[in-house]
């Protein structure tokens, strides 16, 4: 039996949100953004009507206000969006158990084998969508189909307050016909990439021959070729009702931070990495956790931004050594041609504290052990006495440095592999 | 205009785990028996910005909305 799959998105979600908190704003241009003050000043979410003024998510306020003078700008407030989040699941719970959230606002379901209870496809996205505008108080637009990726394109083809249904008579007049940068992993470079051969459209992409794709992008060649054929069989996962995550399995820890000044030399950025340092590496350490890879993410002024990651010689869970391989990783890849204003470090390629590790003649594992002594003695200070009791000195003496990633840190939805 | 008032409110748990309001407490002290719960489901209150468990209580012959918004129990009251 072919599958029926829904993804529901709910439109515009922290504004509206927010909209309906705050029933005085209504018939205003209502955004939401960070706090201009800590530089997290961009927009996170608009309702309908900022959105006619051409406001796009990622822009920062002053930018646009510029578009829209009257622009009402709301600080975010997070635990009221993951309650509606969860409430919003709760619905969804109601028809499946197979519901795989992807971010606070989306969620595919797999309604298959309920089909048979409450009706087809469309007519369980149209109960969902009630139910939420009446319990919730919020629009969805849900995309119904056969398969994860249409179902994700449906609920963005039309909004707000849509359903979109594509099914083996009409996907190649909707899906087919638009842009490839609508697909799911399609970014900005592979669209590009796929303009330069002459591929503009879904349809396109659907009939280039697969093996030439896997030539100029490698795996992911294969995987577009099918996305875009509406052959993906991925299953809707199972979560857990209870959990409010949307991580299931970790693939990474790491912490960025906007910093709440420009970095201009090296000084300033081994202090943030430091700082960031010692919450990734107390987070794998909780985790229980050796990383195998660092990664450092920048991004400069002009909000032009690159990752660079290091193999490390053994898997590790020390700061210093982390905070050294990042270090290191910074100063081969950037010369400071533009002041920096944020900054991130990841320990990737996990693998668990137990594994074994290759020793060497002449390594200094004993420094490692007593390394590994001292953070563990540091962690339990900062659990009984707080994160910032115990510091590094390079962190003494700078406004910045009453940062607290480790505390300030916060889930953000995973990739769909 | 409506405003989102907040309320003392006497319930009662049943065996079940269900939450049932007996008595709104006015802040002038006034005390308003609930006759009867019609219906019980989650909503939202668009005029006032809230959203919780609404109870369609019968208080005084009149249909009331009051909202369950945890911790805290609210009604649409006019001003």
């Amino acid at each position: 039996m072919e599958r029926v799959i829904l993804h529901c998105d709910m439109n515009s979600f922290y504004a509206s949100v927010e909209c309906l908190y705050h029933p005085e704003l209504a018939g205003l241009p209502v955004a939401v953004g960070g706090n201009p003050e800590k530089r997290h000043g961009i927009i996170l979410a608009k309702n309908q009507l900022a959105k006619e003024t051409g406001i796009k998510t990622g822009e920062t306020i002053g930018v646009a206000r510029g578009k829209c003078p009257n622009l009402v700008v709301l600080l975010p407030n997070y635990a009221h969006y993951l309650r509606f989040s969860r409430l919003a699941r709760k619905i969804y719970y109601s028809y499946s158990d197979l519901v795989e959230p992807f971010g606070l606002d989306e969620a595919w379901i797999d309604v298959t084998s309920s089909v048979g209870l409450y009706g087809s496809g469309e007519e369980i996205a149209r109960e969902i969508s009630r139910r939420i505008q009446d319990e919730l108080g919020i629009t969805v637009s849900i995309g119904v189909s056969w398969n994860k990726i249409f179902a994700k394109f449906g609920s963005d083809y039309k909004k707000p307050n849509a359903i979109t249904v594509i099914d083996r008579d009409n996907y190649q007049r909707i899906v087919w016909e638009q842009e490839a940068g609508d697909l799911l992993y399609v970014g900005r470079s592979t669209r590009k990439k796929l303009i330069k051969y002459g591929i503009y459209t879904i349809g396109q992409l659907a009939g280039t021959s697969i093996d030439f794709l896997v030539l100029q992008f490698g795996k992911m060649g294969a995987v577009l070729w099918r996305f875009a054929n509406g052959l993906d069989d991925s299953p809707v996962k199972c979560f857990d009702e209870n959990y409010n995550g949307n991580e299931r399995v970790i693939k990474s820890i790491g912490n960025s931070i906007t910093t709440p000044r420009d970095l201009k030399n090296l000084a300033d950025v081994k202090l943030i990495i430091y700082m960031l340092t010692e919450s990734v590496a107390m987070r794998l350490r909780e985790t229980g956790c050796f990383c195998q890879t660092v990664a450092i993410h920048v991004r400069n002024k002009e909000l032009e931004s690159f990752t660079r990651q290091i193999k490390m010689d053994k898997p590790t869970d020390l700061t210093n050594e982390i905070a050294e391989a990042a270090i290191q990783l910074f100063v081969q890849s950037y010369n400071f041609s533009s002041d920096i204003r944020s900054l991130g470090v990841r320990a990737a390629d996990l693998v668990p504290d137990t594994v074994p590790i290759q020793l060497d003649v002449f390594g200094r594992e004993e420094e490692r052990i007593r390394l590994a002594r001292l953070d563990t003695t540091i962690d339990g200070l900062r659990k009984r006495f707080g994160n910032l009791s115990v510091r590094r000195a390079v962190t003494l003496g700078d406004n910045m440095s009453g940062l607290d990633p480790k505390k300030d840190h916060i889930i953000h939805p995973v990739g769909y592999f | 205009m409506l405003t989102k008032k907040y309320v003392q409110v006497i319930a009662k748990f049943e065996e079940n785990g269900a939450l049932i309001p007996l008595q709104v407490l006015w802040e002038d002290g006034r005390v308003f028996e609930i006759d009867r719960v019609l219906d019980r489901r989650p909503g939202v209150s668009l005029k006032v910005g809230g959203q919780g468990i609404r109870y369609v209580c019968r208080i005084l012959n009149k249909e009331v909305f009051l909202y369950y918004e945890e911790p805290r129990w609210f009604v649409e009251s006019k001003v």
